[in-house]
């Protein structure tokens, strides 16, 4: 059992142990021992994060004055069932992603260089993880900068000079969005006087019609709009998505959208609260078109890729979008089927792009024309790839299915039946990209790549597949993301109080 | 009267819309990178003038002296500062590997060599 010293601590240990085992893996040196080091921080953090959901389930929100000062005055971590579910979200997913990187990153990076991948990857982690646990408005945009940093170094680790030119793009644009967020707090404080989450809840109640809300609102949705890859603010993710190595795609793919997708939902949901996010300002109208419009081109866009990689890309856009329909549809279920889908996008995602990752380590290339027959060289590789693209179709007795289920009935119950014709029909578009895939490795004659390659090494194999078997794990056993997606949903629904 | 009073703001304003028309509108990078820093320091003047208190002076205790101006947001500024510093650094080496890589560091240059692949 664990003493309740130790207990009382883990809020702050979820950020500090990543952010002190960065710094610890450049005296480390090895790269062999950074990766181990690493493989246990994140194993640590799951648990962390575990114990925190068990706790917030148990007694309910945890309140952490960081430093020991009181909350309006010092930085707060503050965890409810929200950041608790999201910190799962993230942990894990390190969890599985970092003992597959070992293999994948020797073969991709320079040996010089492969410590310094670990370090950015616990720097971004402990950056994701900051974000979600703070209950601090100015700390959330300090730790927002640490994982977008940290994330554009990762991508220009890519081995093709592309991925220079797309982390330099994902920076401005990425800038861009984080002085936006800065902005946009500053004129909280104006308005409010103090940055702490809750109390600002507390207060803006009282303002509601200042013009300078509605600007610090704006200013919070574009930039935070920017880092969640938002239609028409998406135009970085593809390249940097299709060219960093696929250790650091994989990871980012599957957690810091989903973690700016959180900070969106904490401020609309919490800080500024339903009335001023949806009454006051149109952004559930604003959400819905976004999200229907990026959701159909980008998947549209998807079907005419070449590149897997940069197809998976577009339709992770195109995947934000039904997290924002839910979202802009400002009712607990439409909340609670975004939260389903941040977990299961997160794990089909990180799975599909680890089978990607496991064809890359065997034939060095993700274009289509070099994918030719490769089910039949990989048939467990590409088998994983099937079962994660049925998961992005969503089909039933996969997570995809849960949370479009929740989606469309989400919809349905406000009779707003066109639209979830919609998600129907950008499901059907993800059967048109998918299925280019499985035709042509399964259907084609082996290209000369293909020909050769042997089935992917075990150590990324059993990784790839133990997310695979997530996704059906969570797509027949629903009672816990369900449950906990449920009480989320409530909680930002009522607001911080 | 009015520009005296919130002359800092409109400085602010001013500045972040150069940085932002160096940003969009240069294809060089390193132009866009000093567009970039710009545009974020004149975010750090809008911080310094929200805490200002009228009539307030530096926050030191002094004997005599009740009116102090905030210091909070320059703290908070004194970390973004530290942001901007890391960001603008990242972007510099960046454009260093870029450079070497493409060996230009013009924007339509660099798409040029990229469609040809």
């Amino acid at each position: 059992m664990i003493s309740s010293a130790v207990t009382l601590q883990l809020p702050a240990l979820q950020v500090a142990l990543p952010l002190i085992s960065a710094p610890l893996g450049l005296l480390l040196r090895r790269h062999r021992l950074v990766w181990a080091l690493a493989v246990v921080v994140c194993w640590m953090s799951l648990a962390i994060s575990w114990l925190l959901l068990q706790q917030v389930l148990a007694e309910g929100t945890i309140s952490y004055a960081m430093g020991g000062w009181a909350a309006p005055w010092g930085i707060e971590y503050r965890i409810d069932a929200v950041n608790a579910y999201v910190a799962l979200i993230v942990t894990g997913i390190a969890s599985v992603v970092v003992p597959y990187a070992r293999r994948s990153v020797e073969q991709e990076i320079d040996e010089g260089r492969i410590t310094y991948f670990y370090v950015l990857l616990l720097l971004c982690f402990t950056g994701l993880l900051g974000m979600t646990v703070t209950g601090d408005a100015f700390n959330l945009f300090v730790f927002l900068e640490i994982s977008s940093l940290s994330t554009y170094a990762l991508i220009s680790l890519g081995r093709d000079r592309r991925a220079l030119t797309a982390a330099f793009q994902y920076l401005i644009m990425g800038t861009i969005g984080g002085t936006f967020v800065l902005i946009g707090v500053g004129f909280l404080y104006v308005v409010t006087g103090t940055l702490n989450m809750a109390d600002l809840a507390d207060r803006l109640p009282e303002v509601t019609q200042l013009r300078t809300l509605h600007t610090a609102f704006a200013f919070l949705v574009v930039g935070i709009g920017l880092k969640l890859a938002m239609f028409p603010l998406h135009l970085w993710l593809p390249n940097a998505y299709a060219y960093a190595p696929n250790a650091a795609t994989i990871f980012v793919a599957a957690t810091s959208t989903k973690v700016a997708v959180y900070a969106l939902l904490r401020y609309i949901g919490s800080v500024f609260g339903p009335v001023i996010s949806y009454e006051d300002v149109p952004f559930g109208e604003i959400a819905i078109i976004l999200a229907v419009i990026g959701l159909l081109s980008c998947s549209f866009v998807a079907i005419f890729q070449s590149n897997v990689k940069r197809m998976l890309a577009y339709s992770s856009v195109a995947q934000i979008g039904y997290i924002l329909m839910g979202i802009g549809l400002a009712s607990k279920t439409g909340l609670m089927a975004s939260l389903l889908h941040l977990f299961n996008h997160a794990l089909m995602k990180a799975g599909l792009f680890m089978a990607v990752g496991c064809m890359f380590y065997r034939i060095g290339s993700v274009r289509l024309d070099d994918l030719r027959g490769i089910g039949h060289s990989m048939p467990w590789t590409f088998a994983a790839f099937v079962l994660g693209g049925l998961s992005l179709i969503g089909v039933p007795l996969t997570v995809g299915f849960v949370s479009k289920w929740y989606l469309v009935l989400a919809y349905l119950e406000q009779d707003l039946w066109p639209l979830a014709f919609v998600i129907l029909f950008g499901s059907l578009l993800s059967v048109i990209y998918v299925w280019r895939v499985v035709e042509v490795a399964w259907f084609e004659s082996p290209s000369p790549r293909a020909a050769e390659a042997r089935e992917a090494p075990l150590a990324m194999l059993v990784p790839t597949w133990i997310l695979l078997l997530a996704n059906v794990f969570f797509g027949v056993q629903t009672e816990l993301t369900v449950g906990v997606a449920g009480l989320a949903a409530q909680i930002l629904t009522e607001g911080l109080r | 009267m009015r520009f005296s009073q919130l002359y800092n703001y409109e400085i602010a304003i001013f500045l972040s819309m150069i940085g932002f028309y160096v940003l969009v509108s240069r294809g060089n990078l390193v132009k866009k990178v000093a567009g970039l820093s710009m545009f974020q320091t004149s975010v750090f003047i809008l911080y310094i003038s929200m805490g200002v208190v009228q009539d307030g002076t530096v926050p030191i205790l002094v004997d005599g002296v009740r009116v102090y101006s905030n210091p909070l947001p320059h703290v908070l500024i004194l970390t973004a500062i530290v942001v901007g510093v890391a960001t603008t650094a990242v972007a510099l080496a960046l454009i260093i590997r870029i450079k070497e890589a493409y060996d230009t560091v013009e924007e339509d240059e660099i798409h040029e060599q990229d469609r040809s692949f």
